[in-house]
């Protein structure tokens, strides 16, 4: 039923611009696998090429083991769904969904059947009748996710299908797909440039930036240990204070910032003397107490109190803007704008990484 | 026209019409209610809405209706010396009808087989003119609206408009000197020792059929082209990607999405085809059986005035017929065409 999707060393260009870097990857069959990045980044022209629309320049994409560059879209055992869905307007919605069948020889009372099967399994019963255009936002969404089921694809491509739906919708399609996927067993690849649908949908994700796959792992893998700069920046809210390294010790390297020296974990190839820059989530950064030694000295600009967390927005040496996430516990005492509000982390959750201009 | 009166009324007509639309758009307004959209006349101001509705009104009313009217009225009398016109033998009649169906006024026993075969076989073959321009032009609307790049369909467009520039007549020659037994054609089939003695494409009518198929290619293209350019590029991908060959997404996506677009070009090609004139004089052969050149002949050559409109309206009432009959079975309806 799934498949394997492998990526071996595909570069993609558009004349001299390169959309996509020597990208290698191994997405396992069965697996729930997010690309994540800005627009931009390459993720599209990735799926494009997984799907057959493009052909890579060089390298090579294998499905299931076979090398797929002589293999044309319709040919390919992969199914997309288009960023706008893409239905057929003057297809009923059975018609729609129909549609790959009907390609493939199968006979209509059959599509029928295999429409309504799929209609029931998308959570939308006894809607095969209607027009496209009588649907909602999240029932075209299903129709869309119908439609490519439909064909029984070994891997189904999704292009940020939920970027049109409304924040709820979004959040309530995302554990429906995540549903979808555990019962139909297909490798699912999905593009998004929400970390939040990455983080909550994925297995594994692959964080991308500017054609180049920067990271690939699990989500708490991506959001506690980040490998790159790009990718602590980009996934979660961050703190980052950018200097150089001027010690690494024991695991542990100290960066000197315009906002005074900081100690966290060395990340990924860290060398003394190195331009770096030291992550530190809003949650792992607290208020000090009084009589504790303050870490980073900071001024209050604003509070805002969501419930469950409270948001401090501070300002550092230099104007540097550094937020910091409370607990409902910690934020009892806050103190009032304006007000002197020194920091504290643990050393473990600060993580230094070499700035990008280091790397490159 | 002579008569004061007539012409008076003639000029006011117009106004009349600008009058009656003038207090059509004062009663949508008021079924509308207040804050509805604008109206005509307050969208565009009253001195240039009157202007357009008059404007609109003369040209409508003087180049299509005001003729058609002579020619329907035209069509039901006989021919008569311009001294007993009006008098009591200018009655109704519907002899002229039945020139076309007996040849004759008044013996009703054998066909005008003459001019029904020509009748018939310009409706067939503008037909088949028609789907060939059809097969000619969709593949290249389709590029134009969904493949090219702008700097090439920039091109293709100045290459495609350029020729029309020439006048219709000028152009039929030009396919004359392509044709002719002398002509280009043959010359180079000739020189390729492809052949041995010219072939006489006129008379075989090859030349007719290609200068007619040339002639309204424009008319076919630019629907196609307006209608598949607004299709969804990734519908057609989305059809590609559930498996679809190249064959099943043009019969099954694109077109049907274009069919107002193929309905428009089909019929404005149609229709400009049966009824031309041009191109039959001059590519026709000695044995071309043509309607309108027949048509031609009766005001012209016959100076049978009232015979040549009642020609001219059994074939505009055919070609109406004909559109309306395919529309309806190809599910498609004026307002889709129009819009």
């Amino acid at each position: 039923m799934s498949a394997d999707v492998e990526l071996d060393n595909v570069t993609i260009r558009f004349g001299p611009f390169v959309a996509v870097k020597a990208a290698t990857l191994k997405i396992r069959g069965g697996e729930f696998f997010s690309l994540l990045g800005p627009s931009g980044c390459g993720k599209t022209t990735l799926l494009r090429t997984v799907s057959g629309f493009l052909h890579p320049s060089e390298g090579s994409v294998r499905i299931g083991g076979e090398d797929m560059s002589r293999i044309e879209p319709n040919k390919r055992p992969t199914a997309l769904i288009f960023q706008n869905l893409a239905l057929f307007p003057l297809m009923s919605v059975a018609e729609n969904i129909g549609y790959g069948l009907r390609v493939r020889g199968v006979a209509k009372a059959d599509r029928l059947r295999r429409a309504e099967e799929l209609l029931a399994l998308v959570a939308l019963p006894d809607q095969g009748h209607k027009r496209v255009s009588e649907l909602s936002g999240g029932q075209r969404q299903r129709v869309a996710i119908a439609r490519a089921l439909a064909v029984e694809p070994k891997v189904l491509l999704l292009d940020e299908p939920l970027s049109a739906l409304d924040l709820k919708l979004r959040q309530r399609m995302r554990n429906e797909l995540r549903a979808i996927q555990k019962r139909v067993g297909i490798t699912f690849i999905y593009i998004t440039h929400d970390q939040g649908e990455a983080l909550t949908m994925s297995d594994r994700i692959a964080v991308m930036n500017a054609g180049v796959i920067e990271q690939v792992g699990d989500g708490r893998t991506i959001y506690e240990n980040p490998e790159t700069a790009f990718v602590a920046s980009f996934v979660g809210e961050n703190n980052g204070f950018s200097g150089k390294i001027i010690s690494l010790r024991d695991g542990e390297a100290t960066i000197e910032t315009p906002q005074g020296p900081l100690t966290g974990r060395a990340g990924h190839g860290v060398a003394a003397g190195q331009a770096a820059t030291i992550f530190i989530r809003p949650e792992a950064l607290r208020l000090a107490r009084p009589g504790e030694t303050p870490m980073l000295g900071a001024q209050l600009v604003t509070t805002t109190f969501e419930g469950n967390t409270t948001h401090v927005f501070l300002r550092g040496a230099g104007d540097k803007p550094i937020t910091v996430s409370l607990g409902r516990r910690d934020g009892d005492d806050i103190p009032a704008s304006g007000a002197e509000a020194p920091l504290v982390y643990e050393r473990r959750d600060g993580l230094v990484l070499a700035a990008p201009s280091a790397l490159a | 026209m002579s008569n004061p009166v007539t012409s008076a009324a003639l000029f006011a007509l117009p106004l009349v019409v600008a009058g009656l639309f003038w207090l059509l758009t004062l009663r949508e307004r008021c079924r509308a209610g207040v804050g509805a959209s604008q109206g005509f006349v307050h969208r565009n101001g009253p001195v240039i809405a009157t202007y357009l509705v008059v404007a609109v009104g003369f040209w409508a009313l003087f180049m299509i209706v005001w003729p058609l009217l002579y020619m329907v009225d035209y069509s039901f009398h006989r021919k008569l010396p311009p001294s007993r016109r009006g008098g009591p033998a200018d009655v109704y009649t519907l002899e002229n009808y039945w020139y076309f169906v007996y040849g004759s006024t008044r013996v009703f026993t054998s066909f005008n087989w003459i001019h029904i075969n020509a009748f018939w076989q310009t409706i067939l073959v503008s037909v088949v003119i028609t789907i060939a321009n059809f097969a000619i032009c969709y593949p290249l609307a389709y590029y134009m609206a969904q493949v090219a790049q702008p700097a090439k369909l920039r091109a293709l467009l100045l290459l495609l408009i350029v020729p029309y520039w020439v006048n219709e007549i000028l152009r039929a020659f030009a396919f004359l000197i392509l044709f002719g037994t002398g002509g280009t054609l043959n010359a180079i089939m000739i020189g390729l020792g492809l052949i041995d003695a010219p072939i006489d494409f006129i008379g075989a009518n090859v030349a007719l059929y290609a200068g007619l198929t040339y002639a309204y290619l424009l008319l076919m293209i630019f629907p196609l082209y307006n209608a598949i350019e607004s299709l969804d590029r990734n519908q057609i991908e989305a059809a590609r990607d559930l498996g679809a060959p190249w064959w099943h997404i043009h019969l099954n996506v694109v077109m049907p999405f274009a069919k107002p677009g193929i309905a428009s070009g089909c019929t404005l090609v149609f229709m400009l085809v049966a009824g031309s004139l041009a191109a039959p004089l001059v590519l026709g052969g000695p044995k071309t059986l043509w309607f309108t050149p027949i048509v031609y002949d009766r005001f012209y050559q016959a100076f049978n005035w009232q015979q040549g409109s009642a020609y001219a309206i059994i074939l505009l009432l055919t070609c109406i017929a004909f559109v309306m009959m395919v529309m309806r079975i190809f599910k498609v309806s004026l307002s889709e065409i129009t819009r």
